[in-house]
């Protein structure tokens, strides 16, 4: 099996995190704003675990581990505040959520 | 060979992210975003990581993705914004800074390739002792103080969930006694 070199996953995740940056910015249904967060760090945990291979260290596994987890509860987090507002105020649309505007 | 499947990887993987955004069913959406785990995990696995690939499909499409399709479904949000057109003048310019952010990162890659030390954990030194117990080692020596942190973190999560779940009945208990 021929070796993919390491810019091309570089470039990849390049490519993912830029989506996902344009999907916060474009999108305004918090639950796809999320979504969109998690696709980020989806990039970086790409980039992390291709430059762990290349140079063979365990260091950016450890790290990808740690994002993981980090991200398992921000989602959980936000999901929670999510449902919460949805019960106070019947909004997704992150334009309607500004009862925190001065 | 593996040039070929990497391709054919990306472009699933770009294609069901474009799905994340570009659906207007939410639910669609979260099918787009397991898609996109599930070719993640096949990257980690052409990369050597065979453990973390696991702990993506179990962690992301097991949990995540099944949390978010929950949420919605809960929520009945499934059809929460109405998009009229996406040629929009403000989309446009969104667009054009996602392309300047990819520029950016794109130049950053191609002039900053680490070319550096090379560490001990090797392709001979996993087939030798094992992929888990070598992770496992570096993370309870050098990482140790992260990886109780974490559990912190996780503890505080699940302190955070809970209380935000009590607020909710003590406010419905209220309502019903008006």
């Amino acid at each position: 099996m021929t070796e993919v070199p390491v810019s091309y996953y570089l470039l990849l995740s390049a490519m993912l995190f830029t989506i996902g940056a344009g999907g916060v910015l474009i999108r305004r249904n918090t639950i796809i704003i999320l979504m969109c967060v998690e696709m980020m760090m989806n990039a970086v945990n790409l980039t992390f675990i291709a430059f762990s291979r290349f140079l063979n260290s365990a260091t950016g596994q450890i790290f990808v581990f740690m994002i993981m987890a980090v991200a398992a509860v921000e989602v959980a987090i936000g999901l929670a505040l999510l449902v919460e507002l949805n019960r106070h105020k019947r909004a997704v649309n992150v334009d309607e959520i500004n009862s925190l505007k001065g | 060979m593996g040039l070929n499947l990497f391709f054919i990887l990306a472009a699933i993987m770009l294609v069901s992210a474009f799905g994340v955004i570009f659906n207007r069913n939410v639910v669609h959406s979260a099918l787009a975003l397991l898609v996109n785990f599930g070719t993640l995990a096949v990257f980690y696995f052409m990369l050597n990581a065979q453990f973390l690939a696991v702990v993506q499909i179990l962690v992301y499409a097991g949990a995540i993705v099944v949390l978010f399709l929950f949420v919605v479904m809960l929520l009945g949000a499934e059809l929460g914004e109405a998009v009229p057109s996406w040629l929009t003048l403000r989309n446009g310019f969104l667009i054009a800074l996602g392309l300047v952010l990819l520029t950016l990162i794109g130049t950053a890659v191609f002039e900053n390739l680490i070319q550096g030390a090379q560490g001990d954990f090797t392709p001979e030194a996993i087939a030798e002792f094992g992929q888990v117990e070598l992770i496992g080692s570096v993370l309870f020596t050098d990482y140790v103080l992260a990886f109780q942190l974490v559990g912190v973190l996780l503890s505080v999560g699940i302190i955070g969930i809970v209380w935000l779940a009590r607020q909710q009945v003590k406010s419905e208990a209220a309502g019903e006694k008006e």
